[in-house]
């Protein structure tokens, strides 16, 4: 028998080899199940994709995207007005919550780190990240919609704008915080101030990361329906104005394809099918940006 | 320890550290330190890893205040003046008093915009003055041929010497009176350390120059006084060669022997 210290060679031979065996076993299985689970994800993924594909070319052409959203039953129509709205409304939302999230960003990972201020944004700030889209929707609607008693796209563009700081601020924190404090010294020494330290060398460093960030935060809000169905509701005509109800892509799928119209629910599926792309593109973009930087 | 009694030198001090205290939080990390640097000369500091080196040479540029829980008590005087208790913005000190640090950090711009960044902070040249400058820095950290013709490239593509020597020459530029160098050569090559050595000898004729270093051979080569330091006690100062051929203590002949450390 062995016992530690005095095992003979093959004693500790054999041992390995009983050892490894188990090993070896235990690795089959493991990977056995994560590769079940991998195909379970993938496989229903591929069918979500491929009926996307197959049911959204049937009702895509030109029209799609030069005409308005047609009534129901009516021979053709498109969805040129909603994609605009979606747009529009994503845009501005991102163009309203990108400067926002990365200056909150830049207070919780280079000036607020260990005060209690950072902390208690950080913490508020997490909250926001997972509340319920739905959430957000209804707070505009009571804080906007219903004091202006009017249905508006400015009222979506702040809906979709309180869904992308939060990402946002995580992201910037998050890739500021991976910045090594080597590079802020080095800064330092040469008598920078410390603002120019975050925007010349810092914020620099970490702008594919960012970047990333804004992009996702964009794919996220493309595809929300519930914080628009409170706020800019929905318009069968196009429209620029942001004080008017305002067509967009995921609203008007919601409704096209619960209806019993089949020139709805064509449009619907042509709809999910450009955000599908849409956001598969912003995704694969987001991801170039990052690999060229690591 | 009282290291004043033994201060051996006799030369104009560009750098007078006084009674000076660090500490960590609550632990002590420096402790009654007494020392003068050198002007125009390369003062090394040895000692076994956590003995406070690094710790004092980054309270020399008051690197230490990024760091709330870490603070420093007593003297550093720049040419007389008390740099820790000074009212000149900090920016303005570390600017006379240039660091480059134990790993290379180009920033992320190109070679030029590298050495450029810290000369634009407190000064507005015409382009071809700072051409000049660029190219005079970097020539002064032997680095010029080898990237002249990349200038626009990014820094961070050069190699680990060249980012190295990049950092230095980026520390150069803005003309400080003191250059501080944390293990400058810790990351490198024989051939880039070799480099960065003799660019250490030839900066002293200009500027004042303080080195920590692990490796006491490097401290022997190209330093004109050596500090030995031990948990946070200057045991020994001295001119290099004294020190390391018969020191005044029996701990800095036991660490420099290798007995100990």
């Amino acid at each position: 028998m062995s016992n530690g210290i005095s095992a003979s060679s093959a004693a500790i031979a054999a041992s390995r080899q009983k050892m490894q065996a188990k090993r070896k076993r235990v690795n089959g299985v493991a990977l056995s199940l994560s590769l079940a689970a991998m195909a379970f994800g993938v496989f229903w993924l591929i069918w979500i994709l491929y009926e996307t594909v197959v049911l959204g070319i049937g009702g895509l052409n030109l029209a799609t995207f030069t005409e308005m959203t047609p009534p129901p039953m009516a021979e053709d129509g498109g969805l040129a007005n909603a994609i605009f709205g979606s747009m529009l409304m994503v845009g501005l939302a991102t163009l309203i919550g990108t400067p926002i999230g990365i200056l909150a960003g830049v207070y919780l990972a280079e000036y607020g780190q260990k005060t209690w201020l950072g902390g208690t944004v950080r913490f508020i700030n997490d909250i926001l990240l997972s509340a319920p889209s739905i959430v957000i929707g209804l707070f505009i609607y009571s804080l906007v919609v219903a004091q202006l008693k009017s249905f508006s796209g400015f009222a979506g563009v702040l809906a979709l704008a309180l869904i992308v700081i939060p990402v946002v601020i995580r992201t910037t924190e998050n890739m500021l915080s991976l910045i090594p404090n080597a590079l802020r010294e080095a800064a330092y020494a040469l008598g920078t101030p410390k603002w120019k330290v975050i925007l010349s060398v810092t914020l620099k460093s970490a702008r594919a990361g960012v970047m990333t960030g804004i992009l996702l935060a964009l794919a996220r809000i493309s595809g929300e329906t519930a914080p628009l169905l409170f706020t800019a509701l929905s318009n069968q005509f196009w429209t620029s104005n942001l004080g008017e109800p305002m067509a967009s892509l995921p609203v008007t799928i919601f409704k096209f394809a619960m209806s019993p119209y089949e020139n709805w629910q064509k449009l619907a599926w042509a709809g999910v099918f450009i955000i599908t792309m849409g956001v598969l593109a912003l995704n694969i973009l987001a991801r170039v940006l990052f690999k060229n930087k690591h | 320890m009282d290291a004043k009694v033994d201060m051996p030198v006799t030369e104009k001090a560009k750098l007078s550290v006084r009674d000076l205290n660090f500490y960590y939080g609550n632990f002590h990390a420096l402790k009654n330190i007494n020392l003068d640097i050198p002007e125009n000369k390369v003062t090394a500091f040895i000692g076994p890893s956590g003995c406070g080196k690094s710790t004092l040479l980054r309270t020399l540029n008051r690197m230490f205040e990024l760091y709330p829980e870490q603070r420093a008590e007593g003297k550093i005087l720049l040419d007389g003046n008390d740099i820790l208790s000074s009212r000149e913005d900090v920016s303005l000190i570390r600017a006379k008093i240039g660091m480059v640090f134990q790993k290379p950090t180009p920033f992320p711009m190109s070679i030029y915009d590298n050495i450029a960044f810290g000369v634009r902070l407190f000064e507005t040249l015409p382009r071809v003055e700072m051409d000049e400058r660029v190219e005079w820095a970097l020539k002064k950290a032997a680095l010029w041929t080898e990237v002249k013709d990349k200038l626009n490239q990014s820094g961070s593509g050069l190699s680990g010497g060249q980012q190295q020597r990049l950092c230095i020459a980026r520390g150069i530029a803005i003309k400080p009176e003191i250059l501080l160098l944390d293990e400058p050569c810790s990351a490198l090559d024989p051939i880039s350390t070799g480099k960065i050595e003799e660019l250490i000898h030839e900066l002293k004729s200009d500027y004042t120059v303080a080195i920590v270093t692990h490796n006491m051979q490097q401290a022997a080569r190209c330093s004109d006084y050596t500090a030995y330091m031990y948990l946070g006690d200057l045991i020994e100062f001295g001119p290099t060669a004294e020190l390391f051929m018969k020191p005044k203590r029996k701990d800095t002949e036991d660490y420099i022997t290798g007995r100990f450390g």
